[in-house]
């Protein structure tokens, strides 16, 4: 028995959501006293990857083999798979984040398991069967949910468990899936960056507009103060339709959702469908200048104002409290 | 080549959320129900682009559910699906939807699924995975970008912080997110002939549950807020720092 967790790596980093991943997955192999097992696929650094016994890992299946440097789910699947069943796992974990969307399902079909999407926290595990929290309807209710499989895979959401690290060292191992190349079946063409900025889904801090900036050229006060707080900019679903900002910056219930430890929301009224997208954030800050917007009902500090008056004067009392701290 | 095109049946992005049986059933109770959004605007849209184009032959809408699908199905053709399919069962969990859509995927010779990305109300994005899986089919998901050129397809998929392109041969799953086509809205036309395109009501297929909700609950009542004044700006910096320990 033992509780193996998916991790991928980037840029020869481990991705934050897959240490938490990592962390979430040791805590339920720690409570159910089994051994917590990472499996990490394609080229990585031995460091790296044996700083995952910081958050608990035991050991590390890796298999380094270049044809898993880009993402193939059907390959991935199946080696994956592969290592649950070495490994005789019971409890696979995998991050909820845009990879884990398509492996996780895929993973519990090949493993005739039970699965749960963007798991919020630790599982109950009790005779075999587990129970396990998650947020739905857009984070506007949560549910329980039972898994009775032998086998269960966990996909947790992103930036909804906190990694608290320790100094332990994970050994690591090499793994041979036995993939042959007709087993990867896409081909990689290229990455585009989205220039100089946090990715939104793995930013801690959130800042974003609405309408109330009234266009585009007022962003500077946006990116600014992302800037100095070393934060993601993100938008209301109006101001990505009018093409003042990108649709991939769309917060809300047919965009992106995010949980950052703090979402600042700067002229949007907060309409339901937007704050399905961030109210799952630990602290929100809303800046607008009707009292009545409704986003304040769902936010822990509020100013009513003028954003042109009081974001130059937020970015420079950060900045004041940077140089400070 | 034949696409098929799964839709879901959820909640309107309005509706209030409540349940009922002692919080462990949803409470449909005064809700509308509307066709899945991504499913709607973005993988149904882009598959008629498809035909429309002569890269595909026919559109085929797919749900799993009761006759309470139907005027989903039937805004489905409207918008232009050529045909429709309903399993005439209760969508239990993500793996009996997907193994009712991989058997007709089997039967049909079809090539190419787009699924839009997770449904709003249990937001699990796992059926169009699922189907791959029970097919061993390549997929992508968080699409935005989809081309075809014969039996080739390259797409732009979401990733941490940009994108990514990729190309992989037919048959294939997409699940798709925003900008991958316009939506649209059915015109008097699509509506009228929606009424006589054809409907194929089917038996499921039994397998096994797999999981399942044993109770909802809503979040604890909502936040209070403090406001802060405009004039002293350095006080939300301190509580930030001090009280909510987030800078």
């Amino acid at each position: 028995m033992a509780v193996l967790t998916f991790v991928e790596v980037a840029d020869a980093k481990v991705k934050k959501a897959s240490l938490e991943a990592a962390a979430y997955g040791s805590k339920i192999a720690e409570t159910n006293g089994v051994e917590s097992i990472a499996v990490v696929l394609g080229e990585a650094g031995i460091e790296e990857l044996a700083s995952l016994g910081k958050v608990g890992v035991n050991r590390v299946l890796h298999a380094s083999d270049a044809r898993f440097n880009t993402f193939d789910s059907k390959a991935f699947a199946k080696a994956v798979s592969e290592a649950a069943q070495k490994v005789n796992a019971s409890i696979v974990v995998l991050s909820f984040n845009q990879n884990g969307k398509l492996l996780g399902p895929r993973l519990a079909v090949r493993l005739g398991a039970g699965y749960v999407p963007g798991a919020s926290e630790v599982p109950v595990t009790e005779n075999g069967t587990l129970k396990v929290k998650k947020n739905v309807f857009s984070g506007k209710a949560s549910a329980i949910y039972e898994v009775t499989t032998p086998i269960k895979v966990i996909a947790l959401s992103p930036n909804s468990y906190p990694v608290a690290k320790k100094e332990a060292v994970a050994s690591v191992e090499a793994f041979i899936p036995t993939l042959s190349d007709n087993d990867f079946s896409v081909r990689f063409i290229s990455v585009e960056k989205v220039q100089g900025s946090i990715p939104l889904t793995e930013a801690d801090i959130v800042v974003s507009g609405g309408r109330g900036l009234k266009g585009p050229e007022n962003w500077w006060m946006i990116e600014d103060l992302a800037k100095e707080m070393g934060a993601a900019t993100a938008c209301s679903r109006a101001v990505a339709d009018v093409d003042w900002r990108p649709h991939h910056e769309h917060v809300g219930q047919t965009g992106i959702t995010v949980r950052p430890n703090l979402y600042i929301a700067v002229g949007i009224s907060g309409a339901i469908q937007h704050l399905a997208g961030v109210n799952q954030s630990k602290v929100i800050v809303v800046i607008n200048n009707d009292p009545e917007a409704p986003f304040f009902k769902a936010a822990d500090y509020g100013i009513v104002g003028d954003a042109f008056e009081v974001m130059p004067k937020l970015i420079e009392e950060y900045r004041k409290f940077k140089a400070a701290h | 080549m034949k696409v098929l095109v799964p839709i879901a049946k959820v909640p309107d992005t309005t509706s209030k959320i409540s349940f009922v049986e002692n919080n462990t059933k949803f409470n449909t109770d005064g809700v509308t129900f509307i066709m899945n959004p991504t499913d709607e605007w973005y993988a149904l849209t882009r598959a008629i682009e498809l035909k429309e184009t002569g890269k595909a032959t026919e559109v085929i809408v797919m749900s799993v559910g009761g006759a309470d699908y139907e005027p989903i199905i039937r805004k489905a053709l409207a918008i232009g699906a050529d045909r429709a399919v309903r399993v005439d069962a209760e969508p239990v969990d993500a793996f009996f939807v997907a193994t009712q859509i991989a058997e007709y995927v089997k039967n049909e010779n079809i090539e190419l699924v787009i699924t839009g990305k997770e449904t709003i109300d249990y937001n699990s994005f796992q059926v169009g995975g699922m189907v791959a899986e029970l097919l061993d089919w390549p997929a992508f998901a968080l699409v935005n970008k989809l081309e075809l050129n014969g039996k080739t397809a390259t797409v732009t998929r979401e990733i941490e912080g940009g994108t990514e392109t990729a190309e992989a041969s037919l048959p294939l799953v997409i699940c798709a997110t925003k900008d991958l086509a316009q939506a649209r809205i059915p015109n008097m036309k699509g509506i009228m002939s929606a009424k006589t395109k054809p409907l194929q009501v089917l038996p499921p297929k039994q397998v096994e549950t797999r999981t399942r909700v044993i109770s909802y609950a809503l979040p604890e009542k909502s936040k209070q807020v403090k406001l802060v004044s405009p004039d002293n700006i350095a006080e939300l910096i301190r509580l930030l720092h001090e009280e909510a320990k987030v800078i």
